[in-house]
């Protein structure tokens, strides 16, 4: 009963993912027919890879018909920052979470839904992830869905605003926390200030966004985790 | 041409590959103390680099626009607004501010 009611949680919790990844997928959809893809592939795009920059990076790709491995090396370097997250996730489930649970678990790794993972008080209970895939998953394919046969009647303004949420959510998810504790803010006004100089800046401003953003992931968690790390019993 | 779901298959298998290897092969705690402060901080620095600049440079919006989403969204989280309050505050304060600037025009 237990884990119906994790489940539940996991559900509740997940509706800003719902709203946020229905706006994103919906400019994703239409994206996905402008480029080409019928609302089938679009949607089993959708399905089987749950990722919004990987998907859109994708787009072009599939149009030039570029090689598979070039596809492949793609989507590896912009969504290689789901690597430190399962990572970061393991220290989160208990030892007799068994590995069906942790494939099945594997599938929903986002960003928004392993930032809720992540910073849920205690150990992570598979059934409340399932929770928060089933209904992050349900916006991301309906909004897919949406955008790829009926994008065209939305004004393009109102597309565009909605394309805010998932920043807007991003932006709820850090500062809370960066209010409490120094060593967060120092981590995210310092990631601000990397990411925006490696936007600008000549040369690095040429990598992929998915590199940029794991660079400095990497940089800066390691500057924070030397000048301030975290004492046993820190962790919520 | 080559078979599109061909494509979405290995764009998926790579990326399902990234997410379940680390959580398949690592079971247990991991001692150290810096590897553990640093996944700790790892959303955060993940999470703010993809937010920033990104989100200023949204298509099909004014920068000021997409200025007044981030400071409504900044505000509203300060308030510890839940995640769906600061994500439509955000939308809702871009939209108001393009309208007017493309009444303006």
């Amino acid at each position: 009963m237990q884990s119906v009611q994790e489940y539940k949680e996991g559900i509740k919790h997940g509706i800003p993912i719902f709203t946020g990844y229905l706006a994103v997928s919906f400019a994703f959809g239409i994206a996905a027919s402008e480029k080409g893809l019928n609302v089938i592939q679009a949607v089993f795009m959708s399905l089987t890879n749950v990722t919004s920059a990987g998907q859109f990076a994708s787009l072009d790709s599939i149009k030039n018909q570029v090689s598979l491995f070039e596809l492949a090396f793609l989507q590896f370097i912009i969504n290689i920052r789901y690597l430190l997250m399962s990572t970061a996730l393991t220290q989160k489930l208990g030892k007799e979470v068994g590995i069906l649970h942790r494939c099945l678990i594997a599938y929903g790794v986002t960003d928004e839904i392993f930032a809720l993972s992540v910073l849920r008080h205690g150990k992570l209970k598979p059934s409340y992830s399932y929770g928060l895939i089933t209904i992050s998953v349900s916006g991301w394919i309906l909004g897919t869905f949406l955008g790829a046969s009926a994008g065209k009647i939305l004004p393009a303004i109102v597309i565009s605003c909605l394309g805010l949420a998932i920043y807007g959510m991003f932006i709820a998810i850090i500062i809370p926390p960066a209010k409490e504790s120094r060593a967060v803010l120092g981590t995210v006004l310092g990631a601000m200030g990397m990411s925006f100089f490696m936007t600008y800046a000549p040369i690095v401003s040429r990598l992929s966004s998915g590199f940029r953003i794991i660079i400095i992931t990497v940089v800066v968690s390691m500057i924070a985790a030397t000048v301030a790390p975290r004492l046993e019993g820190d962790e919520k | 041409m080559r078979n599109i779901y061909i494509y979405i298959m290995v764009m998926a298998l790579v990326t399902y590959l990234i997410r379940v290897l680390p959580l398949t092969l690592i079971r247990g705690e991991i001692k150290s103390k810096w590897i553990r402060s640093f996944l700790y901080y790892v959303p955060f620095a993940t999470l703010s680099a993809m937010t920033f600049p990104a989100i200023l440079k949204t298509e099909g919006l004014y920068f000021v626009s997409s200025m007044a989403g981030l400071i409504s969204a900044l505000f509203l989280a300060y308030c510890k607004k839940s995640l769906l309050k600061v994500a439509a505050g955000a939308c809702l304060a871009a939209f108001v501010v393009q309208l007017v600037l493309l009444y303006w025009k």
